[in-house]
């Protein structure tokens, strides 16, 4: 059987590129939301591992709340996300600057 | 490691490399519908991953919700909104090798920190295979009803609340509904509420006349 290390690993390989998605993006807010996705599938991938190789079937209920609430983030992001287009016509991270101190 | 490859090593290793593979095409790619494609592949195959766990239905449901539903919400907003594909990329350069590092130190991180020493087969041997009746929906099914039914019911109400912050973030028709002005309100006085008009009282016809 695979060892609980290979899939740790892989899970913290995803969610590196989930940050360098969030960090490195200066072109498009949609790009930012799908490595937010990319953050919590590494996140669910640990939990479903950890629940499997301790045998405690209460991670998996976890992840199916992960689950319900990264489904209700998407959905109101891209709604924000149609409402500033509409008022902004852009959806570049760097012409969002209306905040800057 | 590889002293041991069996079948479902090599499966392993496919799935995972698939997964890595597009996870970098999602944050490199120029178009964001070749990102929100590629999305899809490693939901994909990080599904493939999860059925090895033996989570057979949170892969499931990886794949029927999030690529059924959310993937495409995703795509159907990326083309509603006709992004200019040959947009400058100036400001990606500048942070890029700052940015890389970090996020290298970050991996490193934690591949020291999950490595075999802690939670390697010795450390952590898999768990003996299932009887042939267990059932995975129904071991969840039991937790979810019973010890965790009110977060549950909690998910069902963040649901509703997407639903209708959704709804009523985008909606551009017109409000047809009558809804009280607080400041006309406050506004009003009893002048305004209350005329008293003095009319003239027309003399009473007296009986006798007719």
């Amino acid at each position: 059987m695979i060892s609980l290390t290979e899939f740790l690993a892989l899970a913290a390989l995803l969610f590196g590129m989930g940050v360098a998605g969030v960090v490195l993006n200066r072109k498009n807010l949609i790009v930012v939301l799908m490595s937010i996705e990319l953050i919590l599938l590494a996140v669910n991938t640990n939990f479903i591992a950890f629940s499997y190789f301790l045998g405690n079937a209460v991670g998996e209920v976890f992840v199916f709340f992960v689950l319900t609430v990264a489904a209700a983030e998407a959905a109101i992001g891209l709604a924000i996300l149609v409402v500033l287009y509409r008022a902004r016509h852009t959806i570049e991270v760097q012409e969002l600057d209306a905040l800057k101190g | 490691m590889l002293e041991q490859l069996t079948p479902i090593h090599m499966i392993f290793y496919l799935f995972a490399f698939i997964a890595a593979a597009s996870a970098v095409f999602v944050i490199t790619a120029r178009n964001p519908v070749r990102s929100v494609l590629s999305l899809v592949v490693t939901f994909f195959s990080m599904a493939g991953v999860w059925m090895i766990l033996h989570a057979e239905f949170l892969s499931l449901i990886l794949i029927l919700v999030y690529v059924g539903a959310v993937m495409t919400l995703f795509l159907f907003v990326v083309m509603m909104l006709n992004i200019d594909r040959e947009q400058k990329r100036s400001g990606y350069v500048r942070y890029l090798p700052f940015g890389l590092l970090i996020v290298a130190l970050l991996i490193a991180l934690m591949l020291t920190t999950v490595g075999s020493r802690y939670f390697g087969i010795e450390r952590m041997p898999a768990p003996a295979p299932a009887p042939v009746d267990y059932s995975n929906i129904s071991q969840l099914g039991a937790l979810l009803y019973t010890q965790y039914v009110f977060p549950f019911e909690v998910a069902g109400v963040i649901l509703l609340a997407a639903i209708i912050a959704s709804i009523s973030l985008t909606y551009r028709g017109p409000l047809r509904r009558k809804v009280q002005n607080p400041s006309m309100q406050v506004k009003a006085n009893a002048k305004q509420r209350l005329r008293l008009i003095d009319i003239p009282s027309a003399p009473k016809p007296s009986r006798g006349e007719s």
